[in-house]
C-alpha cells in the first residue's frame, strides 16, 4: 500500500490538477474508488445491526406467539407480497446495469436505468402503501382503534388472543415502515445520482457514486428478501 | 510493481447484461418457488425452505449484484463476513436463551 502511495508519478497529498475528479488524499482513483465502496460497506455492516435487532425481536415473539402470528401473516395480500418482491428484483437488476453502463460510460443508457429503478421503487411504495390501506380499512394498525376480531373468529379453533396478534402487526408495521422509510432514502440518492448523470459527471474512471448507492439499492431489496417470507409466508399450508 | 499496478488501474469487473438478466431469472424464479412451496405442507420445514431459498437470493445478490464475487479489497469481504457473524451470534444465543428460559 505505502509502496503505491510512494512511487506513483503522482505525489502524495498534491491536488491532482489534470485530473478534477481524484480527491489530493488519495494515491489513484483505484484507492479512492475502493475507499468510498468500503465505507459503503461499513454503513451496510450498522444498517444489519439496525434491522438485526428487529429481526431478533421477531423471532422471539414469533415462538412465544406462534398461531396469532401465523394467523396474522395469513391475513396479508400474498399476491402483493410476490409481486413486490418480483419489483424489487427487478429495480436491482436495472441497477446492476446501471453500474454497468457508467463503468462503460454510456450516459443516456445510464439516466434510463436510474430512471427505470426509481419507477420500479415508486412501484414498490405504491404496492406498499395500497396494503397499509388495506389493513387501515381492517382496524389492523396498531393503534387506539386496533381491532382483530376478525382473525379470532375466522380461526374458532386456534383461541386466538387478540392482544398476541397486535405484538405481530405492531412488528409487521415496523419493520415494513422501517424499509419503505429506507426506500425513500434510496429514491432520494437516485434523484441526485441521476441528476449528477444527465449533468455527465459521470465517466468510466469517475462513477463511484452510482456503485455506492447501488450498493445501498441492493441491500435494502435483500433485507426485503428476507421480510417477505418472515412476514408474508409464516404459515400458508392449505388448512392449517 | 508497475506492471502490477497498470493491471489494478484497470481490474474493475464489468459484468455483461446477459449475465445480469441470467441473475434476474434465477431470483424471480427463486421468488415465485418461495410462494408456491409456501402452500405445500412441508411441516416444520417450510420455514427452513422459505429461509434457505431467501439465503440464496441473498447471497447472489451480494456476489453478483453487489460485485463481492469480483472485489479485490479483501476488507469488504471481511466488514461483510463480520456484519453477518455478529448478526447471528445476536439471534442464535438470543433464541438458545428464550427457547431454554422458559416452558411455554
Amino acid at each position: 500500500m505505502s509502496d503505491r502511495a510512494g512511487t506513483g508519478t503522482t505525489p502524495l497529498a498534491v491536488e491532482h490538477e489534470d485530473r478534477p475528479e481524484l480527491r489530493h488524499h488519495f494515491a489513484d482513483v483505484v484507492q479512492q474508488r475502493n475507499a468510498a465502496s468500503l465505507g459503503m460497506w461499513w454503513f451496510l455492516g450498522t444498517e444489519i445491526m439496525f434491522f438485526g435487532g428487529m429481526f431478533c425481536g421477531y423471532l422471539v415473539y414469533r415462538r412465544a406467539y406462534f398461531p396469532e402470528f401465523a394467523a396474522g401473516s395469513k391475513s396479508l395480500s400474498l399476491i402483493a407480497g410476490t409481486v413486490n418482491t418480483a419489483v424489487l428484483i427487478c429495480s436491482s437488476l436495472t441497477v446492476a446495469l446501471a453500474v454497468r453502463a457508467s463503468q462503460l460510460g454510456k450516459r443516456k443508457l445510464l439516466v434510463n436505468l436510474l430512471l427505470a429503478t426509481m419507477f420500479f421503487g415508486v412501484c414498490f411504495l405504491g404496492i406498499k402503501g395500497y396494503e397499509w390501506h388495506d389493513e387501515y380499512v381492517h382496524h389492523h394498525v396498531p393503534t387506539f382503534y386496533f381491532n382483530a376480531h376478525d382473525l379470532v373468529t375466522d380461526n374458532p379453533n386456534l383461541h386466538l388472543d387478540p392482544q398476541r396478534t397486535k405484538i405481530f402487526y405492531s412488528l409487521y408495521f415496523a419493520l415494513t415502515g422501517v424499509h419503505a422509510l429506507h426506500m425513500i432514502v434510496g429514491l432520494g440518492i437516485f434523484s441526485v445520482i441521476t441528476f449528477m448523470a444527465w449533468r455527465g459527471r459521470f465517466s468510466p474512471e469517475y462513477h463511484t457514486p452510482i456503485e455506492i448507492a447501488g450498493l445501498y439499492w441492493h441491500f435494502v431489496d435483500i433485507v426485503w428478501i428476507y421480510l417477505f417470507p418472515l412476514l408474508y409466508l409464516i404459515d400458508r399450508r392449505p388448512g392449517a | 510493481m508497475a506492471e502490477h499496478m497498470e493491471h489494478v488501474e484497470h481490474s474493475e469487473h464489468i459484468g455483461s447484461s446477459s449475465f445480469y438478466w441470467l441473475i434476474w431469472a434465477i431470483l424471480i424464479v427463486g421468488t415465485v418457488l418461495t410462494a408456491l412451496i409456501a402452500r405445500v405442507d412441508l411441516g416444520a420445514f417450510n420455514t427452513v425452505v422459505a429461509l434457505l431459498i431467501a439465503s440464496c437470493k441473498a447471497l447472489i445478490v451480494v456476489l453478483f449484484f453487489m460485485h463481492v464475487k469480483y472485489t479485490s479489497e479483501k476488507m469488504t469481504k471481511a466488514v461483510l463476513i463480520a456484519a453477518v457473524f455478529w448478526l447471528l451470534i445476536m439471534l442464535f444465543l438470543s433464541l438458545s436463551d428464550y427457547s431454554t428460559r422458559y416452558a411455554g
